[in-house]
């Protein structure tokens, strides 16, 4: 959620031992599933495929338990994401102050749909539903970082600091 | 000098680090002795970043600062507000839950202490549990959630329970679009959550709590995770608060981008590692709640409101509001408005003179068209409607809701067809899919306005047939209640879903 790891090659998943420790703090919490798999996601960019065997066995959870939980969420994701992402409000209030017009043009400029990333991977560009921002909206968050009355200009900025 | 620059997100979404980055750096050049203190905010989001400067005791207010602002402020060349109590959007409210927010130092428990903290929590240590929730209950609070349910009867079911363990659970899903005062309180007084959760704990016989906070949140999640340290650190958590010999300990906890697990018994199954789909009630999560142990689920509102109404006491908090609506609310002012934020106040304002008055108007100058009230699945109120009072069954009449208190306001531009499919489209995004009126009727509910759209009012009736069904037959409201946007656009606003729209265009 805040700034991104270099994403892992898919060649190249953590293996058990680097997964073991990423999840270890957590085992003695209750409800300890939820705090690994941001854990996870907070290393990898994403929770990797090699990952759900010492998850399972670790909580005594099937395969299947694990994947409903991950695809649950809007946020877990179980392939990396653009190196930054970048989320828009789209919720009412936002609305109210243009919001819907400012991401279509977005969009449209960076030829993507929601959840889309770009073609050199800089940028994922995703829907949010409310940033507790909407009393200077629109609002927007680049890699955990809020942003205010969000216009074109001060999108393009963002697009081109992160290298979009 | 002190200098005060808010680090709340609202304030730093619109430049409060830079300010404060660029103060401390131009304050050294100039060989100033100046501490930097970043305080909550104060709620005045049209005047952030604001910049108070205290000299001599007294707090002058700044607003809004931009970074190029800096040096003339030193120089004392930008104009002042007066004091941040004498601005008349401040000066005008009763704050009670949000009395230090924006005042103090978040993380200073000293600072927290030295405006009125931990008075409550010391008072109800020397209460009995009995005594402790009756104070609840004649206080009259009532869920900000959005449900509205009495507090102190929640507490009496937990701590008349049997169980081992009991929990107390802080829910900080603040989904709805248009509020954000869980946010605030979180980032500019987490103390004060904490001690009204070890009050509940307390009360209930609880020993352990959990903050369960959205993960659109990363700043609030910092802070209260810090807070948390630190109150244990000072004996205020722990196995012996404040040296009373009782225990009561937290951690906080991040969702994972569900608006659905903001409905309390999705929250327990999203806490437990679960999908967060919603339970079937009862069982009451008062008594079979977190890993089936009985469970308080309050919103931070609730559950930080508490430590005043021990402060002050009950009486003094229920002799605010209007009728069976008790006490104040922190509203949240947003959208299209000229003065946006939040706005403590005692229930029973008129919603036209907080749309008008309090908030200004539209930022744009256009009509007023429609007000949202209570979040996504909240009523569209008309104009018309403007002489509500703010209050839970004042609102009830008007076949709308208070909700969580946050107002959205729209310009004339509003296609309220639009918002009342994008309510569905909502719906239908975020179902948790448990319940079919719920998943299947969001999904057919944009359809059917899609065809309203192109011209079949036929589908006006479907429409409304389809709206009985999701709230007659949803498990929770996110289903029951996205019926209260649509059908309120439909019936305030039936000329933007008549053909002649599509023609006209
Ligand atoms: C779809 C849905 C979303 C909800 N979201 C929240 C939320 O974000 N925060 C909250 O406090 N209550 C939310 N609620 C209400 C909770 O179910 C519950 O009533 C509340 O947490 C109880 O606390 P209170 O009595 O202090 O209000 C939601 C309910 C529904 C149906
Ligand atoms: S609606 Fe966009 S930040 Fe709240």
């Amino acid at each position: 959620m805040r700034t991104r790891m270099p994403a892992q090659s898919d060649l190249t998943p953590p293996d058990v031992t680097d997964i073991e420790a990423v999840i270890r703090p957590f085992l003695a919490l209750e409800g300890p599933l939820l705090p690994m798999l941001h854990a996870l996601q907070e290393a990898y960019g994403y929770v990797p495929e090699s990952a759900y065997a010492p998850l399972c066995a670790a909580l005594n959870i099937t395969r299947a338990e694990l994947k409903g939980v991950l695809s649950f969420y809007h946020d877990f994701r179980t392939r990396p994401s653009g190196k930054h992402v970048l989320k828009i409000c789209r919720a009412e209030a936002c609305q109210a102050m243009g919001a819907t017009a400012m991401a279509d043009r977005l969009l449209k400029k960076l030829g993507l749909e929601w959840h889309g990333t770009t073609a050199n991977g800089a940028v994922t560009v995703e829907p949010v539903y409310c940033l507790g921002l909407c009393a200077c909206a629109p609002a927007a968050m680049v890699d955990g970082k809020v942003i205010g009355r969000v216009g074109d200009a001060r999108l393009d900025t963002v697009l081109a600091e992160v290298g979009a | 000098m002190k200098i005060y620059v808010p680090m709340d997100s609202a304030a730093k979404a619109l430049g409060a680090d830079d300010v404060a980055g660029v103060l401390a750096a131009e304050a050294q050049k100039r060989g100033l002795e100046v501490e930097i203190i970043r305080n909550g905010t104060r709620g005045m989001i049209w005047l952030e970043p604001l910049v108070e400067i205290e000299k001599d005791g007294v707090r002058q207010a700044y607003g809004p600062i931009a970074p190029t602002d800096v040096g003339a402020l030193l120089d004392g060349r930008v104009d002042t507000h007066g004091s941040v109590e004498d601005i008349p959007f401040f000066a005008r409210q009763t704050r009670l839950t949000f009395a230090r927010c924006g005042l103090t130092d978040p993380l200073s428990i000293a600072d927290y202490e030295a405006h009125g903290g931990l008075e409550g929590l010391k008072r109800a240590i020397a209460m009995s549990q009995d005594a402790i929730i009756d104070e609840v209950k004649l206080s009259g609070l009532r869920g900000r959630g959005g449900a509205g349910f009495p507090t102190g009867i929640k507490w009496d079911t937990v701590r008349l329970a049997h169980a081992p363990q009991k929990y107390i659970v802080c829910n900080a899903d603040e989904g709805d679009s248009g509020t954000f005062a869980d946010r605030m309180i979180m980032e500019g007084d987490p103390f004060t959550l904490i001690e009204g959760m070890t009050i509940a704990g307390i009360g209930c016989g609880a020993t352990k709590g959990y903050i369960y906070i959205r993960s659109e949140y990363p700043d609030a999640i910092a802070v209260m995770s810090r807070a948390v340290e630190i109150a244990r650190a000072a004996g205020v958590l722990g196995v012996d608060i404040l040296g009373s010999g009782k225990a009561f300990d937290m951690e906080v906890r991040t969702g994972a981008g569900a608006y659905v697990c903001g409905e309390e018994t999705s929250l327990l199954n999203s806490l437990e590692g679960k999908r967060g789909v919603v339970r079937a009630k009862p069982p009451l999560p008062a008594l079979e709640g977190f890993l089936g142990r009985p469970t308080v689920v309050n919103n931070v509102i609730s559950l930080a409101t508490v430590p005043v109404i021990f402060a002050k006491g009950a009486e003094h908090y229920a002799s605010f509001g209007l009728g069976r609506s008790k006490g104040t609310m922190p509203i949240q002012i947003a959208g299209n408005v000229k003065f946006g934020g939040l706005f403590e106040t005692a229930f029973g304002m008129p919603l036209g003179e907080l749309v008008n008055t309090v908030a200004g108007g539209t930022a744009t100058g256009r009509p007023v068209k429609a007000v949202q009230v209570g979040g996504p699945l909240g009523a569209y109120l008309h104009p018309d409607q403007f002489d509500t009072p703010f209050g839970y069954e004042e609102f009830d009449g008007q076949k709308a809701l208070i909700g969580h208190a946050g107002i959205v306001v729209f310009d004339d531009s509003a296609d309220m067809l639009s918002m009342a499919r994008f309510a569905m489209e909502f719906c239908a995004v975020e179902s948790c899919g448990k319940c079919t009126p719920c998943r299947i009727g969001a999904v057919r509910g944009v359809e059917t306005i899609d065809r309203i759209a192109e011209g079949d009012t036929g589908a006006i009736e479907l429409l409304t047939d389809l709206c009985e069904v999701m709230t007659d037959g949803s498990l929770c409201a996110l289903g029951g209640f996205t019926p209260f946007p649509v059908m309120s656009a439909l019936r305030h606003f039936p000329e933007d879903f008549a053909p002649q729209k599509e023609a006209a265009e």
